[in-house]
């Protein structure tokens, strides 16, 4: 259900413990987000390209992610051209296409899928479980990160239920239509997925009591930074750092 | 001088217990005690055996009735946290009970609740690991085993606390038959002693001293076990055959 394609690798990506990638992302996507002129948002662009490049993704897999976030930045180009204002620079029949629209829309396409690159080389090259450590390590509240974790750990069991529940559906003749009988099935369906995750989510809890478990996570030792891992942090940096300097020396005059 | 004998390490006195909603108990007057023995325990669906687990568990409060441990009494929220630190239970659904990510920090997770430091509830995990012949498992991630592998996992998060007395509800279901021989050879090998709930018997032979069963809503002890012998039907029955282990 959720496959983690880019996880499984031996760059220098995956090595690095999953804290430094947190920040580095975080600082490289911050400054791509807060950018406005086009040349240094291509500049930002290249840098997480490349990034991704040494990464070295599955292509099919990579190809298919990107076309994916840019389903979202085509909406943009097919709406803010036209409605977006500003100098008008040609027209087509009834349609006025804006210079401004389309700047902005450029504009948003390379900042989206700067920071796309940006988090599919860092953050995708981590499984989700050490991501949520990372989190948890990095000073986040640590109930917000076991609840990314437990999330992650039941979706896999409540995808399930809800496929058996399905498939015994199927196996019974159902075929979904546009009809009373296919909405009615599908909220049963959906109805009884909810319950049984609840009934689910009351006996891991058992479980947990069971074993101790009174209100508090201690977190089990974990391998602490190597000098590589405050190289790659440093690099991180400097590239954010470089990014910030570009954006602002290009900000348009105005 | 007066010898007194050892109180039995759990001793159940006329336990009752009514779902909130049903009119009638579902179990009446139970009494039951364990010192040494492997007990396996049998009876229909439905018939309360997952609920006394719960019951002695201290997650169900049963309605009347006194649970010993080691001969003293059980009563406050307080008195179930000692009898989850002695006693473990592995459930029906090993994806009930296996909720951490990872297989180690699964098995860390009893031992760092009951106060173990990192370093000691990491080697204790990965000893259990080692005595289940679990090696190599600790960064596998918990939801993507097999269910039999589950099943072993599951046992070793509760072996990782070092209980006294093990009770296993149905373990050997929706195992294969190499995983069930596997978890046979295991529970003859443990010191715990142990009460499984099943309705493989022949499982129960191989891993147990003792049978109950619940009959008419109460714990009943089984006869020994006997050979017997009765004449039944197959398809192709002149064939030489084998009859389940």
């Amino acid at each position: 259900m959720i496959d983690e394609p880019f996880a499984t690798g031996s760059t220098l990506f995956h090595k690095r413990d999953a804290r430094v990638k947190i920040v580095g992302a975080a600082s490289i996507s911050l400054v791509l987000a807060l950018n406005s002129s086009i040349p240094a948002a291509v500049a930002g662009c290249l840098v997480t390209g490349s990034l991704l490049i040494l990464s070295r993704p599955e292509p099919l897999s990579l190809c298919r992610r990107i076309a994916t976030i840019n389903v979202f930045t085509l909406f943009l180009w097919l709406t803010l051209p036209l409605t977006y204002g500003g100098e008008e620079m040609m027209q087509i029949s009834f349609l006025k296409l804006h210079l401004d629209g389309i700047h902005m829309a450029s504009l948003i396409t390379l900042k989206t899928n700067g920071i796309f690159f940006c988090f599919l080389a860092l953050l995708a090259t981590s499984t989700t479980v050490s991501l949520g450590h990372g989190l948890e390590r990095l000073g986040l509240p640590r109930k917000l990160c076991f609840l990314l974790l437990f999330s992650y750990r039941q979706l896999f069991v409540i995808h399930q239920e809800y496929q058996r529940l399905r498939r015994a559906a199927r196996l019974r003749g159902f075929i979904p239509a546009n009809s009373l009988h296919t909405y009615r099935t599908y909220s049963h369906l959906f109805g009884m997925t909810l319950v049984k995750s609840w009934n689910r989510g009351e006996r891991v809890h058992q479980a947990m009591v069971l074993r101790g478990f009174s209100g508090k996570f201690i977190p089990l030792d974990q391998p602490q930074l190597a000098k590589e891992d405050y190289l790659f942090l440093i690099t991180m940096l400097l590239l954010s750092l470089l990014l910030t300097g570009l954006s602002l020396s290009l900000l348009p005059l105005s | 001088m007066i010898m007194r004998s050892q109180p039995p390490l759990l001793e159940l006195r006329d336990i009752s217990y009514s779902y909130p909603d049903h009119d009638s108990p579902l179990l009446e007057g139970i009494n039951f005690s364990i010192h040494k023995e492997r007990i396996g325990l049998i009876g229909p669906n439905g018939s309360g055996k997952t609920t006394l687990f719960q019951i002695i568990m201290g997650l169900l409060k049963a309605d009347t009735g006194e649970i010993l441990l080691e001969g003293k009494k059980m009563e406050t929220e307080k008195d179930f946290q000692q009898i989850r630190r002695r006693l473990g239970l592995l459930f029906q659904n090993s994806d009930d009970q296996l909720f951490s990510p990872t297989v180690l920090e699964d098995v860390a997770f009893g031992p760092l609740n009951i106060g173990a430091t990192p370093a000691e509830a990491r080697n204790t995990s990965i000893s259990t690991l080692k005595q289940l012949g679990l090696e190599g498992f600790e960064e596998r991630i918990t939801h993507k085993l097999s269910g039999g592998e589950k099943k072993i996992v599951a046992l070793a998060t509760i072996l990782a606390m070092h209980p006294q007395l093990l009770l296993l509800d149905e373990p050997s279901n929706n195992l294969d038959p190499e995983t069930r021989e596997r978890l046979i050879t295991i529970l003859r090998g443990l010191n715990q002693v142990h009460i499984i709930i099943s309705h493989d018997l022949d499982f129960l032979a191989s891993t147990c001293t003792q049978l109950y069963a619940i009959e008419k809503k109460t714990l009943v002890r089984c006869e020994e076990k006997q050979v017997h012998s009765h004449e039944h039907i197959h398809p192709y029955g002149n064939q030489p055959h084998q009859h389940g282990t």
